[in-house]
């Protein structure tokens, strides 16, 4: 009679069950289409390591309590099999097995439940004594690892009783149940220890399909998405931005849930709330509105709250039935000023256990708030129109653009005669501080021999800033232009002294067709002292306790982490100053995702955060390799009375230590 | 009601270079602009149909590459752009502009009242400030110059009250409409194109009048109805420098060298 009772009860369950994950499916087929199922083997490969192997996960401290509780949820997957499988038809369960291998099995899920359970109870006073983001102890995450400890508490109970009531026989492969046998024995009569079995199985069985129904409606949603979305990641690094089509009638940049793409969409069920994000992120770290996992959250907000509204409508009903995701104070909405804050550094998405990517939501956001609103902070405006008429951030006259160079008698860029050309960049060709690392760097590619040539006056601004601003018609104008004369001249070769310039080049640049080889000065010059093509004088001691700080554009976004170091090592001898955020958990200057052109008005500066950690190292010299870290580090420096410290790039530190013959 | 913007596309002056033979502007390769003063204009006449639902124009005379700047206007949201373009009105001073500009001003008026006429304080070119007065004279408008705030339009009364931005003072005016006004860059912060504006725009036309249609004296228009003319242009001579010291390889020497000169001449209040 139970048995046909749970059949039901089962079969209910899993419909309900079902049905829930079928709605949730529905809502992300909303979102736009988006390609993600290219490179099936190496995508597999990934979800080994990331999902299964929890790499990620490990990364950070409690890191492990999840995977003890992920890999024994694995095991305890099978044992759960057995007990519903069994609650249908009793006489089917792992007793029909060999012995030993019953026994293993006994043993392993013995084990694992005990595991589990004390994980739980770890997490449980992990989240109340050190929460890991501000709010985190919502009723949800505790209701959820209630019911997790309740479920094993459940399974101990079961087969405890089973054991006390001498249905099962006591065997020292189960021994957290023998215990529990032995305290049920000892509280209960034997009539009661039957009862007690059908009690704790049908607690264990609720519980089960309860909390398997509650899943899609909670946070712990992650548990059936995750997986598959580090099988849908961004395959290399998510470090450019889709292009969109310029054709009239079209929606650009998204502002409402269908907008978004259907990955877009899965991302934020895939979210755990773990805040790692919000940990990492320098916007939220300094006080501003900013908080990527609230951004994440609030995308899923909406997604329940109009989804299903708008599943039922096409095209322009659906369009104006569609409630913003950008707004004020409102639920299911990212507020403006916190799209505006992102620096795109990508600490957020390096951190992500499960690749959840921010940075695109956070452009496509910005996107629709320029091109379909004109609406951005006001530096913004000036800062278009220099670069729609000039080519560059300043609105300087591009005829200025090679004047830092007059007296140094630079080639220009003659395919064939020149192998690489080096683009030196807005900064570079501009800005007074970083015009001396252009010339520092000039002075080290002819130390090595290196044939070069710039485009001196005829060099575009690469639009870098323009695209993370969420102009994209702008910068689709400029790369277009800008690809237009690299095939035109014949450029396949190029040196960068801008991590900036370099990742547009690199990646963006791939997506208007042109495929180039480019190299940032710290790669370039690592070769060329490691094949002893450039040789150093001495060990350059003047430059003291050195401190090297990573660009994001270099590192996080491309992985070039080991170049700038060796570079430090070959000029100084002995290893760069590391700070406690470095390489991939590397805190951002500031002046990323086009910041460098706003003004910094909530919260405190960036770059003056950054600064801190460097100088609490008590270095002589920072050491950058961004010309826009260059100028985040020279104004937070100065912002310290009596700080003594010197901001040098790479290219000047080599330059400092080239022999003095070499010109 | 007519607002009508008067813009004229000018040679980006930052960028443009003097040939030193002939005396004359190198205008090869250098990039057009919108002058910066009369975007404020036009921002206005926008603001004006937002606010009061009037219906804005925007106006240029020059030749026919001058339509970039009135398919900018239109991507901004003007509801006609014009452009006047004649061979006849080729070399025009400010004089013989202002009779086409005021000409094609009464032609509009002829079907639709005209309200008011925005131009931005001055060129960026030029540097005259006298076309949008000149306009105002030949059409018998009130005449505001120098504006930085709109205070109130009473279309009723057929009123405008300004604010004019004088040398350390202000000044609030009230004059009766049709009004010519000219603005300083205080007066608005221009907008910003949107993309689908910008497409649509792309596909939108541009009217061109030509004399045929503003039936003008070919004397009092272009090279023949301009009194004045540019005798010669060029860049004040400049005394060439000297380059001190070795500063690429040593700039502390080269510093110190340049201090050294610096007190020498006086040139330095210590």
């Amino acid at each position: 009679m139970e048995h046909i009772f749970f059949s039901v009860l089962l079969s209910l369950s899993m419909a309900a069950f079902a049905f829930s994950c079928y709605r949730r499916l529905v809502l992300v087929a909303i979102g736009k289409h988006e390609y993600r199922f290219d490179q099936p083997l190496a995508r597999f490969k990934e979800m080994l390591v990331y999902a299964l192997g929890q790499k990620r996960v490990m990364s950070r401290p409690f890191g492990l309590n999840h995977v003890v509780i992920f890999w024994a949820f694995l095991v305890l997957a099978v044992a759960n099999l057995e007990f519903l499988v069994s609650g249908i038809l009793p006489g089917l369960s792992f007793a029909l097995l060999p012995e030993p291998l019953h026994d293993a099995l006994a043993f392993l899920f013995d084990i694992c439940s005990l595991a589990v359970l004390i994980a739980v109870a770890v997490a449980a006073v992990r989240r109340s004594i050190n929460p890991p983001f501000p709010g985190a102890r919502t009723c949800e995450a505790y209701f959820i690892l209630s019911m997790i400890a309740l479920l094993m508490l459940a399974f101990f109970g079961m087969n405890g009783a089973l054991i006390a009531s001498g249905v099962r026989t006591a065997s020292p492969f189960t021994p957290v149940s023998g215990i529990f046998a032995s305290l049920l024995s000892s509280c209960l009569a034997a009539d009661q220890l039957n009862l007690a079995v059908s009690v704790f199985w049908w607690i264990h069985a609720v519980v089960l399909l309860g909390f398997m129904n509650y899943l899609p409606y909670s946070k712990h949603m992650h548990i059936l998405t995750a997986i598959p979305n580090v099988f849908l990641r961004t395959m290399g690094k998510s470090n450019t931005q889709p292009r969109e089509e310029f054709s009239e009638g079209n929606i650009f940049g998204a502002a409402t849930v269908d907008q978004l793409t259907w990955k877009d969409l899965l991302d934020s069920f895939s979210c755990t709330e773990c805040g790692r994000c919000h940990d990492s992120c320098p916007a939220a770290a300094t006080g501003k509105a900013l908080n990527p996992r609230e951004v994440l959250h609030a995308i899923k907000e909406n997604l329940l709250q109009n989804g299903t509204v708008l599943e039922k409508l096409a095209g322009d009903a659906q369009a104006e039935r569609a409630v913003s995701l950008i707004g004020e104070g409102k639920k299911g909405a990212t507020p403006e000023s916190a799209l505006w804050s992102c620096t795109s550094c990508g600490a957020c998405m390096e951190a992500c256990p499960v690749f959840i990517e921010h940075l695109p939501k956070i452009v496509k956001m910005r996107r629709h708030l320029v091109q379909m609103e004109a609406k951005f902070p006001d530096e913004l405006l000036n800062l278009f129109e220099n670069m729609e008429q000039r080519s560059n951030p300043w609105g300087m006259a591009p005829s200025e653009r090679s004047k830092w160079s007059s007296q140094l008698e630079l080639r220009p860029f003659v395919a064939g005669e020149t192998e690489y050309l080096l683009f030196l960049g807005c900064s570079g060709a501009f800005d007074a501080r970083n015009k001396q690392v252009s010339v520092a760097l000039t002075r080290v590619l002819d130390a090595a021999g290196v044939s070069y040539g710039v485009l001196g006056r005829e060099e575009k601004c690469c639009g870098e800033s323009v695209r993370r601003l969420g102009n994209e018609y702008l910068f689709d104008l400029m790369a277009r232009e800008s690809v237009a004369q690299f095939r035109e001249k014949g450029v396949t070769k190029v040196i960068t002294q801008c991590p900036h310039c370099y990742n547009t080049l690199k990646n963006d640049f791939r997506q208007f067709g042109l495929e180039l080889e480019v190299l940032h000065h710290s790669e370039l010059i690592a070769g060329f002292l490691a094949s002893g093509e450039l040789q150093l004088e001495g060990k350059m001691e003047e430059l003291g306790n050195l401190v090297l700080h990573d660009s994001c554009y270099l590192g996080r976004h491309n992985d070039v982490y080991q170049p700038p170091r060796s570079v430090v090592q070959a000029v100084t001898g002995t290893a760069a100053g590391e700070m406690e955020r470095n390489l991939d958990k590397a805190f951002c200057c500031g002046a990323g995702g086009g910041r460098m052109w706003l003004e910094e008005h909530e919260g405190t500066p960036i770059n003056r955060a950054r600064v801190a950690e460097a100088l609490a190292l008590k270095p002589d010299t920072i050491c950058v390799s961004c010309p826009f870290c260059m100028t985040m580090f020279e104004d937070g420096v100065k912002e310290v009375p009596g700080a003594g410290v010197q901001v040098k790039d790479l290219a000047e530190l080599v330059a400092q230590a080239l022999p003095k013959t070499s010109k | 009601m007519l607002v009508i913007a008067c813009l004229k596309q000018v040679p980006d002056t930052t960028q443009v270079q003097i040939d030193p033979v002939t005396n004359t502007l190198v205008r090869d390769g250098i990039p057009f602009i919108v002058n910066p003063y009369d975007t404020h204009a036009l921002e206005e006449t926008l603001r004006l149909k937002d606010s009061h639902g009037l219906k804005s124009v925007a106006l240029s005379m020059g030749p026919p590459n001058a339509e970039a700047t009135l398919r900018k206007a239109l991507a901004l949201g003007v509801d006609r752009s014009i452009l006047l373009s004649d061979r006849a009105f080729g070399g025009a001073d400010t004089l013989s502009t202002s009779n086409v500009l005021a000409a094609a001003i009464r032609k509009l008026g002829e079907s639709e009242e005209v309200g008011l006429v925005f131009c931005g304080k001055q060129t960026i070119d030029g540097d005259t400030a006298q076309v949008g007065p000149g306009i105002a004279v030949r059409l018998g408008y009130s005449q505001l110059t120098l504006v930085d705030r709109i205070e109130k339009l009473d279309l009723d009364a057929k009123t405008v009250t300004v604010r004019r931005k004088l040398e350390g003072r202000y000044e609030i005016v009230e004059a009766r409409l049709p009004a010519m006004i000219t603005v300083v860059r205080e007066l608005n912060r221009p907008r910003y194109p949107t993309v689908p504006m910008r497409l649509a725009s792309a596909k939108a036309e541009v009217e061109s009048w030509s004399n045929e249609q503003l039936q003008l004296d070919v004397n009092s228009v272009g090279l023949k109805g301009s009194p004045t003319w540019v005798s010669r242009i060029f860049s004040p001579e400049r005394q060439e420098g000297e380059i001190i010291g070795d500063g690429l390889n040593d700039p502390i020497a080269a510093a110190r060298l340049l201090l050294d000169r610096l007190v020498q001449g006086d040139m330095l209040s210590v």
